[in-house]
């Protein structure tokens, strides 16, 4: 349904470059901002989206099963909301092909979307691994200096857990074929239908889940990734394709493999723990602004590891609640980003300063999301951030203790951002320097509103997802 | 031989009978077009006919020849691709300053060659069918009277394949002594005493076959030969060839039941782990397509080995159904590489679109082409929506249900080497265009349709991959093991 909307509007859009160059944006944007409004309709009145399912390779029980319940719904608007915003945010920035560059923005999109609706592991694992072709094609043709290695780092990242992934869903399957005589990927039937599972097969999952998160170990592909990108593109990563990784913990990795989930508990926290504090460290000391707030991408979705395998209501209701709000405050830094590259040719810090003065709305709007991003209360990734660590504390104190530190952090590498490029004293005189327009400044204020409005009343998104989570939470009760 | 055995015998009655007819009508009159066009209607006659006999299989004809659905199904295969070469061929003859007609003859005779392996259930049958494919390579390699490249690939190919046959006849004899009998089947009823006859023998066998497959340590001659050789040449010997021996092999390892001895399992294990290995690290450095390819395939029928592995400890007919499916995607993607390889090579014979330069910008000057490359290469890589992908999850479902750890192990990281040499290639076509960029030949009808029916079949069979499974189990089901 919206997936196929989503692939055909990109071939439209590619074909209508022939008629003129700026018809490709306009078709995207009208699309993406058609469907997060009927998404959205959806939310208000309360009613389904039509659950699809069809036959596709009956040889191995495999079907065509999508369908939307709350957490899906969620991060499909999500997507929705920042693919509007990443093709506004690009609307001067791409110059060459601009139809190819709009097609392979919404196929990326039309992945995600059908990765958060997937309810067959087959159909999701191609959903999975579908989304990264065009991704590749972004960073590898309308990228910055080093695209080639960026582009192909990532794909080797993604790629190679991709593959570990599918060996373990066929694992998964195959036993429970022998403990049931059913073959089938239907998420729906293997869900509870299988205990005492071996470890490696959550692991499989586990490693290709983590390395989207992306989680400590397996993060180094992403500052490249996220600073070589253009500025769609690494709004789009940041914004939407690490929380496919946190989805797929929340809906498929513990709920699956509720055992293993218990045995690995704390190596898992752990990880999150230490991602949340070496992230911010590792932000702190850089030089490049996406590449600083690449790393603050890391620490903020160690929280949501935290949360995730915390798994008592609390916690992973935060943990959905960070990844809107990263969504959102994340998407906002590398637009702006993408806009003082645009306007100053260099994303070097060293090379900022001062710029308050020459373009104050930037500064502004910089400061407002550069607070949300270092966990302000009253704003989104508070209310995130603190429902996870109020989770996690009841499971473990000493791991919360540490994350907690991580909020220290992302204060210093915060702060230090915005003195660094918009306070202080101003750079060398260069060309004079156009503040935001109507255009970026509307998309920042819908993205601020949004924040505001998750940090103060948060509840009717917790509303939505509630019932997923107490769902799933439900369906392992051998978790404490 | 009754009624019903001519019939099953269609498809080699035809291409045999199509074979004299097309040398007369060369002797009679010379025409390019005439040739192709003649070659080309035996070869749909050929594929007409399998249907035909598929009404009356399974059937032994004469001890030498099973025909059943696995050989039909082959059958059908190697004449899809033999059609697929002669259209792409046309063209790229077309400049050629000597006689192309014979090209025609000497495809139509290999592809005889490859008929007979596909239903070979005898070693007279095997080596008649492996050396009429064999010899008719050669001399196709070496078509191009203009050049050093061709000549040295054949010459090389020559020398290389001879052993590798006369390997393989040797491990015949010692079979023979061992068993008493030219029959695949026979080899089950050896007495103890001569265990280590037949396994020697066997395992001769495999080391002649792994080399026409060009498996790590037999594999030496592939990327010299595929970059020598004409490209259509080279995409025959990359699909053709190498099914047509995958198929006897696959067959002589069932139904001689050596494939549970633990000597066997292990060669070919070896064989695997390092062809998947191996073959994708060489291909890491190549600056040359038709090189990365080269290597890319030894890669590919690495992976092959892992069903064929699989038959020896869990469910077998999953096994070998695995197999056929990979074979099939293996051609769609490996044609649809080599075609545009093709359909970029000239204007004059032997100046093959082969250095990675070539391709830069493509994405911009040729997006169609560009657009098919991609999709194939892609499909090797095994990404999803493709039938690559497909062929690669059937490889994924072997090796789980066989729990062959080790495989997999170096599936997942061949895979991933994989996908480097594959991107390079695409991110060359998305660079810009040199500015003095040469000028690209024209592509014909004929290659245009080519390219357009490979690349829609890539990604229709990897989208809706349901009837091309279900033709496989179809063909499988009259199996005459």
């Amino acid at each position: 349904m919206l997936v196929l909307v989503l692939a055909a509007a990109g071939g439209l859009a590619w074909a209508s470059e022939r008629i003129d160059r700026s018809w490709p944006q306009w078709i995207s944007l009208v699309v993406l901002a058609a469907s997060a409004v009927w998404i959205g309709a959806v939310w208000v009145g309360g009613g389904a989206v039509a659950t699809v399912e069809l036959e596709w390779i009956p040889r191995f029980g495999i079907g065509v099963v999508l369908a939307m319940d709350g957490l899906s719904l969620l991060m499909v608007l999500l997507t929705l909301v920042l693919g509007v915003v990443a093709v506004i945010s690009s609307w001067t920035e791409i110059e060459a092909r601009q139809g190819f560059f709009q097609l392979n923005l919404l196929l990326t999109l039309a992945g995600v979307v059908g990765v958060f609706t997937a309810l067959d592991l087959f159909l999701f694992f191609v959903f999975w691994e579908v989304m990264l072709v065009p991704m590749y094609l972004l960073i590898a043709i309308w990228g910055h200096e080093q695209r080639a290695y960026a582009a192909m780092k990532f794909f080797l990242f993604t790629q190679i857990s991709g593959l570990l992934l599918l060996a373990a869903i066929l694992g998964l399957v195959f036993q429970h074929q022998a403990a049931t005589g059913v073959l089938t990927f239907d998420y729906r039937e293997l869900l509870g239908g299988a205990s005492g599972l071996p470890a490696w097969i959550m692991v499989g999952f586990l490693a290709a889940f983590l390395t989207k998160l992306p989680s400590v170990p397996v993060h180094t592909w992403l500052p490249d990734a996220h600073t070589q990108a253009p500025t769609a593109g690494s709004v789009i990563l940041a914004g939407i394709m690490l929380k496919t990784g946190a989805y797929g913990l929340i809906r498929f990795v513990v709920p699956l493999f509720p055992e293993a989930a218990v045995e690995l508990r704390y190596p898992i926290m752990l990880l999150g723990a230490v991602s949340v504090v070496y992230g911010g460290y590792l932000a702190f000391a850089q030089e490049d602004f996406k590449r600083l707030v690449a790393y603050s991408s890391i620490s903020h979705m160690g929280f949501v590891l935290l949360g995730v395998f915390a798994w008592n209501q609390v916690a992973v209701q935060g943990a959905v609640v960070q990844m809107v709000a990263h969504g959102f405050s994340t998407a906002a830094l590398f637009m702006m980003a993408g806009a003082l590259q645009e306007r100053l040719h260099t994303r070097d810090l060293s090379r900022m300063g001062g710029l308050w003065i020459r373009a104050p709305r930037m500064g502004a709007v910089t400061l407002f999301f550069v607070v949300a991003s270092l966990g302000m209360p009253g704003l989104g990734n508070f209310v995130g951030e603190f429902m996870v660590l109020v989770g996690a504390f009841q499971v473990n104190v000493e791991l919360t203790v540490v994350a907690a530190l991580g909020l220290v952090v992302a204060a210093a590498y915060a702060l230090l951002l915005m003195q660094r490029s918009f306070q202080g004293r101003p750079a060398p005189a260069g060309p004079a320097m156009r503040d935001f327009g109507a255009r970026e400044l509307a998309v920042m204020v819908v993205m601020m509103a949004a924040l505001v409005g998750l940090g103060v009343y948060p509840q009717p998104l917790l509303d939505l997802s509630g019932p997923v989570v107490d769902g799933l939470r439900n369906a392992t009760e051998v978790l404490p | 031989m009754t009624g019903a055995d001519f019939q099953a015998l269609l498809v080699h009655l035809v291409l045999g009978g199509g074979l004299v007819v097309l040398m007369l009508a060369i002797s009679f009159r010379r025409g390019r077009l005439l040739a192709a066009g003649l070659t080309l209607l035996i070869l749909l006659a050929a594929l007409a006919s399998v249907w035909w006999s598929a009404e009356v299989v399974p059937r032994t004809v004469t001890p030498l020849l099973r025909i059943d659905g696995y050989a039909l199904y082959f059958s059908a295969l190697f004449l899809v691709a033999s059609l697929v070469v002669t259209l792409l061929s046309y063209r790229y003859l077309l400049d050629s300053r000597d006689d192309p007609e014979e090209f025609y003859l000497l495809l139509l005779a290999a592809t005889l060659g490859a008929v007979t392996l596909a239903g070979a259930d005898h070693f007279a049958s095997l080596l008649l069918g492996l050396e009429i494919l064999s010899i008719a390579l050669y001399v196709l390699i070496a078509y191009p009277q203009e050049g050093h490249p061709p000549l040295e690939a054949a010459l090389k190919y020559l020398i290389l394949s001879g052993a590798a046959s006369t390997t393989m006849l040797f491990g015949m004899a010692l079979v023979y002594v061992a068993s008493g009998s030219l029959d695949f089947a026979m080899a089950s009823e050896v007495a103890a005493g001569g265990r280590l006859y037949l396994t020697t023998g066997v395992v001769m066998i495999i080391a002649g076959a792994a080399f026409k497959l060009s498996l790590v340590p037999f594999h030496m001659w592939t990327p010299d030969v595929y970059q020598g050789a004409p490209a259509p040449v080279t995409a025959y010997l990359a699909t053709v060839s190498k099914g047509a021996v995958f198929a006897f092999l696959l067959r002589y390892l069932l139904e001689s039941g050596v494939i549970g001895a633990v000597e066997v399992t292990g060669v070919l294990l070896v064989l695997a782990v390092l062809s998947m290995v191996v073959g994708n690290l060489l291909a890491l450095r190549q600056q040359h397509v038709k090189r990365v390819l080269a290597y890319s395939a030894i890669a590919h029928i690495g992976y092959l080995l892992i069903p064929l592995i699989a038959l020896g400890t869990s469910d077998a007919a999953l096994a070998v159904e695995a197999t056929l499916v990979y074979l099939g995607a293996y051609f769609v993607m490996t044609l649809a590489a080599f075609a545009v390889v093709t359909v970029l090579s000239g204007p004059t014979p032997g100046d093959d679109a082969d250095p990675l330069e070539r391709y830069e910008g493509l994405f911009w000057r040729r997006p169609a082409i560009a657009a098919v490359l991609t999709v194939a290469l892609l499909s090797l890589a095994g990404i999803p929506l493709t039938v690559g992908f497909i062929a690669k999850f059937y490889m994924f479902a072997a090796g789980v249900t066989a729990a062959a750890w080790l495989l997999l192990a170096a599936l997942i990281v061949g895979s991933g080497i994989g996908l480097y040499y594959y991107l390079r290639i695409v991110f060359a076509m998305t660079r810009p265009v040199a500015p003095a960029g040469e000028r690209l030949p024209q592509t014909s009808a004929s290659g245009q349709v080519t390219l357009g029916v490979l690349g829609a079949l890539l990604l229709l069979l990897g989208v809706y991959p349901a009837p091309f499974i279900n033709a496989v189990r179809h063909a499988l089901s009259s199996w005459g093991g």
